[in-house]
């Protein structure tokens, strides 16, 4: 109502004002965004082209070395591996993660006793610090003493105890399991706001016409909750692609680079090898790839929507 | 709903914008206060000593020698991982301390920057130092820091297990494979060693390289070859664990410790920690020679001291008179003692083993122990690199130790 009233009210030169201020409300945020995101982008960019040492840090200098960085980081043995990894990391953690978060969401639409309880407290390994949540995992997943061998050691007829972390055929698999815990509450969460927001009575009207269960899910719950998927895949796949801590605290990129991606790399050049110019063009790569698939998503959701 | 499918896009597109943004890993230029003015008599100490007992060691060494030189300490002490981060953004800011402690294969990055000031220049030498404590601290020909104790790693091995067994602690190769097959049972692993994919992993296997005739320089040699080949054997008959590619150094302490593991390659610094079992006993040798009579080369480990280029000349000779302190024979004994290290000056070694025998194997090892970056300098991070990872390639099966090596070799 006050949106309609407001034009009627102001002249002219007043509405000009009100422009001005418009766009003086824009300021801090600008200001915000170019100063914590742009500065460190545009930083990134330009150290990719460098040769940034320790001795940048000292003397200032950082010679122009033109494609050199990229070509050394993408000529690595290590680049095929980190990009393969990256891309099984990267889906299979948002695959599970959105899999399982769907339908933990689907479940807790019913009512029943201590729901609320029980969904705070599934909220809990997205408040877990990563870096105690890996120490724990690395418990759990030790080959000779972890509680998950134990366990399978007691079963019968298991004789084997994998080794999930110090071999190269599993690593990067527990990596990704132990990503899709941390993940679940997160996409749980917003898809369950994301079903609230539809109307009951669809379900009713369907109902009456004979779609339930899958049926009503397929023609009603998946449509209207769309929107909300493609943005917890897309902050999903921003998020995996450039998961570093959760790597470090379980395999530091090993064994024998089998759980290495482009950001452990990326974070190994920079501050082990102290090579922030290689670091940085490793980095930028991981933001082409972010951007690209940032635009294809939305290009999509354009179209369906 | 169409609305909402433009809100929608419209905070998909902001999320996007807002989560790809921060994957910049770009080196901030943070700046902490400091000035490089102010009075010559406050020395401003940075180091990595924050946890007792180290911390307040270094605390009392510092402050007796603040105070024969009438000077004033500001210390600081950071987490160790977090120095070399520290220690760049005051190199930018140009709030470097006065008196810079430095993990000694760090010296030669932070050397190769310019920001340190040659010892030289303060009348310092490191004569009558052990040879590859002063070459670690030595960057193109000039001594750039003092480190008044270093340690290594040594055998550790289980009294009680090995006496039970009838097993004598190891000398070479042969004997060690031997004593660590006989002491594997059930859930008892003959040995622990840590290969880590970090520079742990190549500290640890760095002595079965350098003895067997390996180098850094070319990794992919038959002597390094030989020197995996023998990890890979004690991992393949199951004496070591197949874990030993993700156990940090204080988790192969863990296993031996509970007694888990007949030996273990450690160092001095699991002491306290071993301690706390107080039904373990245990002993320390020489990490055992390929053949009889060799001899073992371990890597040096330890802090440098080091006087940063902060621009007050007369702040910084104060400074050099502060390192120099912590370096009297005197400062060199007390420090090895308190810290389960050993004193850097060769003539000190003899009177410090007879009052701690348990540093005996430690202060043997010592004598020919080799600097990381005594060859490589500024580059030994991208080797060490190679060497773990090829370590870590052989060891779970992905490639044979010839291959693994030249592989990595190749980058």
């Amino acid at each position: 109502m006050a949106d309609a009233r407001l034009p009627s009210r102001i002249s002219s030169p007043g509405r000009r004002g009100q422009r001005a201020l418009e766009f003086l409300f824009l300021v801090p945020a600008v200001a915000y965004l170019v100063l914590f995101f742009g500065y460190p982008v545009v930083k990134n960019v330009v150290m990719g082209f460098q040769e940034y040492t320790t001795k940048t840090f000292y003397t200032g200098e950082a010679p122009w070395v033109g494609l050199a960085n990229y070509s050394a980081v993408i000529g690595s043995s290590v680049f095929d591996r980190a990009v393969l990894n990256t891309a099984l990391f990267t889906v299979g953690s948002i695959a599970g993660q959105f899999v399982l978060g769907l339908a933990v969401a689907l479940y807790f639409r019913r009512r029943f006793p201590l729901s609320g309880v029980l969904r705070s407290l599934l909220l809990l390994p997205w408040l877990v610090p990563i870096i105690v949540s890996s120490a724990i995992w690395r418990w759990i997943l030790d080959q000779d003493n972890g509680a998950l061998n134990r366990v399978l050691e007691s079963l019968p007829g298991v004789d084997a105890r994998p080794g999930w972390l110090s071999s190269t055929s599993l690593a990067l698999i527990a990596v990704i399991v132990v990503n899709i815990w941390i993940g679940i509450p997160f996409n749980a969460t917003i898809l369950h706001g994301g079903l609230q927001d539809i109307p009951p009575d669809l379900y009713e009207a369907a109902a009456l016409d004979g779609a339930r269960g899958w049926k009503a899910f397929r023609y009603i719950t998946w449509p209207l909750l769309r929107p909300v998927v493609n943005v917890v895949l897309l902050l999903g796949l921003v998020y995996t692609i450039k998961v570093v801590d959760l790597i470090l605290g379980l395999t530091r990129g090993g064994p024998a680079n089998s759980t290495q991606t482009i950001a452990t790399q990326s974070y190994h050049l920079s501050f082990a090898e102290f090579d922030f110019g290689q670091g940085a063009a490793l980095g930028n790569i991981l933001i082409v790839v972010s951007m690209v698939f940032a635009f294809l998503y939305l290009r999509a959701n354009r179209r369906t929507a | 709903m169409d609305r909402r499918g433009s809100m929608f896009r419209r905070a998909s597109l902001a999320a996007a914008v807002a989560v790809a943004l921060p994957l910049a890993l770009a080196g901030c230029g943070g700046s902490s206060g400091g000035s490089s003015g102010g009075d010559p008599k406050t020395i401003r100490v940075l180091d990595y000593y924050n946890n007792e007992p180290d911390k307040g060691v270094y605390t009392k060494v510092l402050d007796a020698c603040a105070k024969t030189a009438g000077l004033t300490i500001q210390r600081e002490a950071v987490p160790g991982d977090t120095l070399i981060q520290k220690v760049l953004q005051q190199s930018s800011s140009r709030t470097l301390p006065d008196v810079l402690m430095l993990d000694n294969p760090d010296l030669q990055q932070i050397a190769a920057t310019g920001a340190l000031s040659p010892l030289s220049d303060y009348g310092l030498t490191a004569d009558g130092y052990v040879d590859g404590v002063a070459k670690a601290s030595t960057y193109q020909g000039k001594l750039y820091g003092l480190q008044p104790v270093t340690n290594t790693i040594a055998l550790f091995y289980n009294k009680d297990i090995l006496t039970k067994a009838g097993v004598q602690p190891p000398k070479t190769w042969d004997e060690l494979k031997a004593a660590a097959k006989k002491l594997t049972k059930g859930k008892q692993y003959g040995i622990a060693f840590s290969a880590p994919a970090n520079y742990e992993g190549t500290w640890q296997f760095l002595p079965f390289m350098w003895s067997n005739g390996g180098d850094e320089k070319n990794i992919a040699t038959p002597e390094t070859a030989a020197a995996l080949q023998f990890w890979v054997d004690l991992v393949k008959d199951g004496s070591a664990s197949k874990s030993v590619v993700g156990w940090t150094q204080a988790d192969a302490n863990d296993q031996f410790s509970a007694g888990n593991a007949a030996m273990e390659i450690n160092g001095p610094w699991q002491f306290p920690v071993l301690a706390k079992n107080p039904s373990l006993k245990y002993g320390v040798v020489p990490i055992p020679t390929p053949k009889a009579g060799g001899t073992a080369i371990a890597p040096l480990g330890g802090e440098t001291w080091t006087v940063p280029n902060t621009g007050n000349k007369d702040r910084q000779k104060n400074a050099a008179k502060i390192v120099q302190c912590l370096n009297t024979d005197e400062n060199q004994l007390a420090l090895a003692t308190q810290r389960q290290t050993i004193p850097t000056k060769t003539a000190l070694q003899g009177s410090f083993v007879a009052e701690n025998p348990s540093m005996a194997a430690f202060s043997e090892l010592v004598k020919n122990a080799r600097a990381r970056t005594g060859e490589l300098g500024a580059d030994w991070p991208k080797a060490a690199t190679k060497i773990y990872t090829a370590v870590q390639s052989a060891l779970t099966g992905s490639a044979t130790p010839e291959k693994a090596l030249q592989q990595a070799q190749n980058g």
